[in-house]
């Protein structure tokens, strides 16, 4: 009786173990469509690619992150069929097939009782970096300035930093928080914190009541309509890459994620859709 | 003393129970080694703690100040939560008239059933402008302990309670008799008594409070440094998980499982202490 609980919980444990440390084996009998690139495409990659398999049931979307670049080279060497790049192709790649499923853009935001209404781009760095610390000296009231910054590997906190040509190891913040809804709730609860989250979450909490307002960049307003007509400056085309004109299943797929049957996916990710 | 065959049979699931419970620990561990061994492996363990600052995605990854914020606001929330807890206890168990003593039992176990998530975002809203208007940005280590007492208070209260409540009559009659007061009573008889069963309760709120995620990193700030004072925002391990995980790849997501490891180990070490420590009481 002993030694059967010993065999039982052995094989118990043996199983979990196996299953624990087994990989996935191949199946011959699917298509595969591999994605690699950029972690901020793949998310909402891997939701179109669930919903493209739901469409087609014999084949498997394979999303695997690893950036911008990766997506470019992958997308060259043929080891992926499809590159995910999350920003415009530089010039020495112009020779890729690209293809924008969305947009992204951020806002810089402010609680609703600041009297601050414009901050240029070198006030902003000030502020992040900590040279500014006091909102007097940006021509608002006597109060210091709470920055609230982005934890790390959010694509939010990369654009963020790719347009004020920051590193993150330069950013002096007070808070850190996760998502959109924490940092409008933060800037909410404190009338001299600085953020910046989606566009689109932003533009539509204000217009639920919440107490913060969108600033301006460079004299354009934050709002969707000008990350769609790409006039607002703190925003990036979402692509995907190709070595050649895309052809069978790689084409139903980027096809399937430029189709307005994705928009609902792509704006649950606080992304804009592109105008089709 | 030979077992009966339904004993025999019991025995053997119990300890297959009793193995399997064990193993799920261990493969947990084997799980976290397993998912940071990409980092270990060309990172030196003395990294985590020498390196100049946490930003993974630059290969800076040091993990102490998150270990320090982490054993602070768990230190702090149980410096308020135990006396609080068992003067509430006591209030019901000898001073409070029964009828309001069961109401607030009642009342003290609605609070241990509110999800960590609302007291985190009352937290948010409406305790971080309060300590902002005190001390900006409003959202620091005070915050989180604050909040943490609140959460880790019912279980030390209700504990304390239940330890009370098993303390043998005859011992409260046999003071009685000797004359003393109640307060001789409680502090001489009744919590001596109950001291391993409130030990234990206090143990639980411990663990509850170190592994207290969300209601943290609503309130606590998140910046990860070594805090300086009550109002300083700061990032505990489970905190730093949560935030970061979603969309850690490679390196990042493996030193986000060392932060695991080290909060794991930062449990057993507690939990292996407070085995000492009573052990020696045991003793003496």
């Amino acid at each position: 009786m002993k030694k059967l609980g010993i065999v039982v919980t052995l094989i118990i444990f043996t199983g979990a173990v196996w299953g624990f440390l087994r990989t996935k084996s191949d199946d011959t009998n699917i298509e595969k469509l591999v994605l690699t690139g950029s972690s901020t495409v793949a998310p909402l990659a891997a939701e179109i690619g669930k919903r493209f398999e739901s469409l087609h049931t014999n084949v498997r979307v394979d999303v695997q992150t690893g950036g911008s670049s990766r997506g470019v080279s992958d997308a060259r060497t043929g080891l992926a069929d499809i590159g995910m790049v999350s920003r415009a192709l530089k010039d020495d790649e112009k020779g890729l097939h690209s293809f924008t499923i969305a947009l992204d853009g951020i806002s810089i935001i402010l609680n609703k009782a600041n009297p601050v209404q414009s901050l240029n781009k070198q006030q902003i760095i000030d502020i992040y970096t900590g040279k500014t610390l006091n909102w007097k000296a940006v021509g608002g009231n006597d109060a210091p300035i709470t920055v609230v910054n982005k934890a790390e590997g959010r694509s939010t906190l990369e654009l963020f930093l790719h347009y004020f040509g920051l590193k993150n190891t330069d950013v002096k913040p007070q808070v850190v928080i996760g998502d959109n809804q924490q940092g409008i709730k933060t800037v909410v609860g404190n009338p001299d914190a600085i953020g910046y989250v989606s566009v689109g979450t932003a533009e539509y909490e204000a217009s639920q009541g919440a107490a913060i307002k969108l600033l301006p960049l460079d004299g354009i307003a934050a709002s969707i309509e000008n990350v769609r007509n790409r006039s607002f400056p703190l925003s990036r085309p979402l692509n995907l890459v190709t070595r050649a004109e895309p052809v069978g299943l790689a084409k139903a797929f980027i096809e399937f994620a430029g189709s307005p049957q994705v928009n609902d996916l792509i704006e649950a990710q606080y992304f804009v859709p592109v105008p089709r | 003393m030979s077992l009966s065959r339904a004993d025999k049979q019991l025995a053997a699931l119990l300890r297959g129970c009793a193995l399997l419970s064990a193993a799920i620990v261990l493969l947990i561990l084997l799980f976290l080694v397993k998912e940071s061994w990409p980092v270990l492996r060309h990172v030196a363990l003395t990294r985590f703690v020498t390196d100049t600052s946490w930003h993974p995605v630059d290969g800076l990854y040091k993990l102490t100040p998150m270990l320090s914020a982490t054993l602070y606001s768990t230190l702090g929330a149980l410096l308020l939560a135990t006396p609080l807890g068992i003067a509430s206890a006591l209030f019901s168990r000898y001073y409070a008239p029964p009828f309001l003593a069961g109401c607030y039992r009642r009342l003290i176990e609605l609070l241990a059933g509110i999800p960590s998530v609302v007291y985190g975002f009352w937290g948010l809203t409406t305790l971080a402008p309060l300590i902002g208007r005190l001390h900006p940005p409003g959202v620091s280590l005070l915050t989180g302990i604050l909040v943490l007492t609140l959460m880790i208070l019912p279980t030390v209260a209700l504990t304390a309670d239940a330890a009370l409540a098993a303390v043998p009559v005859a011992y409260l009659r046999g003071a009685a008799a000797l004359g003393l007061s109640r307060w001789g009573l409680i502090s001489g008889v009744a919590l001596p008594a109950a001291r391993s069963g409130i030990t234990a309760g206090i143990m639980l709120a411990a663990g509850r409070a170190i592994g207290e995620t969300m209601a943290v990193l609503m309130v606590a700030g998140n910046v990860v440094q070594q805090p300086h004072s009550l109002f300083d925002s700061v990032r505990t391990l489970t905190a730093n998980i949560a935030l970061e995980m979603a969309y850690a790849t490679g390196d990042h997501r493996a030193a986000l499982f060392v932060s695991g490891l080290a909060l794991m180990s930062t449990v057993l070490v507690l939990v292996g202490t407070a085995e000492v420590l009573s052990r020696e009481r045991h003793h003496d």
